[in-house]
């Protein structure tokens, strides 16, 4: 089937097998390998995605599905070269190891910042529970949540 | 994955004229159906996009909650009536999933959401609920997740609904439209014991698709509880939970409601516990915990689950004593 997707600002026409989900689509057939393939169950968030600015696993989405919708992956987040303010978090607090999970917690820390659920590190830990980290990076990246969202509140007053 | 069609319908009654042929599967959030026809744990030759149909919104009108079967979990959980007045609808939502599955997963498909028994996943293994006939490897397996309550000698998986089970003990009921027209089912009813067809879970017949859920007040909603015992501090299925709403005269319980996850083959009303709780005071211990004790007379533990009575117990004393405002 013919579809039209709009990943990170850019169209795409593509002819899909209803079966493709979006994270193989966006890894095999758009080159935007940012994207990781973890369980591919909805079961480690390593897939994680904004479609229309929510938080999504795209793993269990169909990519025949996201007809006129707005995909943004890690690709899209750093604007004219310059890194997101948790992106930056996360290097300076060494919120990662080896690195694999890491596209996936910084669009779901993103998305995490955008709903409000990150006053505690407490909070932060509960809402971020979808993405696991086998190295066991979690303090560095509640951390790093937490730098972020001070920087992000300081930079809007 | 077997190849499939995926059909997109413009309105209901065209859905359910899809939804009706044979191995079709209605498709909403799709975070169960993809994932089990990955596994090969479910078939289809059709999925049908529902998602675009207008059933995705939340009413509350004073006295009657009414929730539309596409609306989101994280929508749910989000909104302001349900978290007053029936706080523990918002906490089951809350502590399902993860923040990403829950803006993906829909009531109607939360409701009908298979099993997260390992050998029902697991083609290589026998399991009546996926292959009728064919045995049952919990019953003499790793059983340590499985049911005390409900079970048979085909099943003893559990329902994987922590949502159902706060909405079981709000007299929830459940919207359908089908072949035969629209109906309506107390959802605690709608939910079938295995016996000797694990493979049927629900009333739903072939075609009928759940369009909403509406809920009548519960007296004491709003300090309502959704208790959780897990083996994960998050993300992660109930060993045991506890939906509990607790309505005081003075210091005693005028009326209380029960439901149990994690225990049973279905979202489980604690009857015989509630009608003992009647009249009780909040800070008679040993009353409390008879009362609770009285939901596992019946339970049937297998070799690994055993601790899940007293386990189960002790979550329900602890969860009315919360629900009745205590500590």
């Amino acid at each position: 089937m013919n579809a039209r997707l709009t990943v990170n600002g850019r169209g795409y026409t593509l002819v899909l097998d209803p079966r493709e989900s979006l994270l193989d689509v966006l890894r095999e057939r758009l080159d935007l390998s940012g994207t990781k393939k973890g369980c591919d169950q909805g079961a480690c968030g390593a897939c994680t995605v904004h479609i229309d600015g929510r938080r999504v696993l795209s793993c269990l989405t169909l990519a025949a599905r996201c007809e006129g919708k707005q995909v943004t992956t890690i690709e899209g987040i750093a604007r004219d070269g310059v890194l997101h303010p948790l992106q930056r978090a996360m290097v300076e607090h060494d919120g990662l190891q080896c690195g694999f999970c890491t596209p996936g917690q910084i669009m779901a820390g993103i998305a995490l910042l955008e709903e409000g659920h990150a006053t505690t590190r407490e909070e932060i830990r509960e809402w971020m529970s979808g993405n696991l980290c086998r190295c066991g990076a979690y303090n560095g990246i509640v951390e790093a949540i937490e730098r972020a969202r001070d920087e992000m509140r300081d930079a809007a007053v | 994955m077997q190849p499939f069609e995926l059909v997109t319908p413009v309105g209901i009654t065209e859905a359910v004229e899809l939804g009706r042929a044979v191995d079709a599967v209605y498709l909403a959030g799709g975070t169960n159906v993809v994932d089990f026809l990955r596994t090969g744990a479910m078939r289809a030759s059709t999925l049908v996009d529902i998602d675009r149909l207008p059933l995705r919104g939340i009413d509350f009108d004073g006295q009657r909650l009414r929730i539309g079967a596409l609306t989101r979990m994280s929508e749910l959980a989000a909104e302001p009536a349900v978290r007053d007045r029936y706080k523990f609808i918002a906490e089951s939502l809350e502590l399902s999933a993860s923040a990403q599955l829950r803006n993906m997963a829909s009531i109607g498909g939360n409701l009908l959401q298979r099993t997260r028994c390992l050998y029902f996943r697991e083609r290589n293994f026998k399991c009546n609920k996926r292959t009728p006939g064919s045995g049952c490897a919990a019953r003499d397996g790793e059983n340590r997740r499985h049911a005390i309550l409900g079970g048979s000698e085909a099943c003893v998986a559990t329902h994987a609904s922590d949502l159902a089970v706060a909405l079981v003990a709000a007299d929830a009921e459940v919207h359908l439209h089908g072949p035969s027209g629209e109906w309506t089912s107390l959802l605690e009813t709608f939910y079938l014991e295995p016996e000797s067809t694990p493979e049927i879970e629900t009333r739903i017949g072939r075609g009928d698709l759940i369009v909403a859920v509406s809920v009548p007040p519960v007296p004491g909603g709003e300090r309502s509880v959704y208790l959780k015992l897990r083996e994960r501090a998050s993300y992660e299925f109930a060993l045991v939970s506890v939906a509990a709403s607790v309505d005081l005269d003075g210091a005693l319980i005028r009326e209380a409601r029960i439901a149990l996850g994690g225990v049973a083959t279905r979202p489980w009303r604690a009857r015989e516990t509630e009608a003992r709780l009647q009249g009780v005071a909040l800070d008679d211990s040993g009353v409390l915990r008879e009362a609770a004790a009285s939901a596992f007379v019946d339970a049937r533990p297998l070799r690994d689950n055993g601790f899940k009575v007293e386990l189960g117990t002790r979550a329900i004393v602890a969860a009315v004593r919360q629900a009745g405002g205590g500590a």
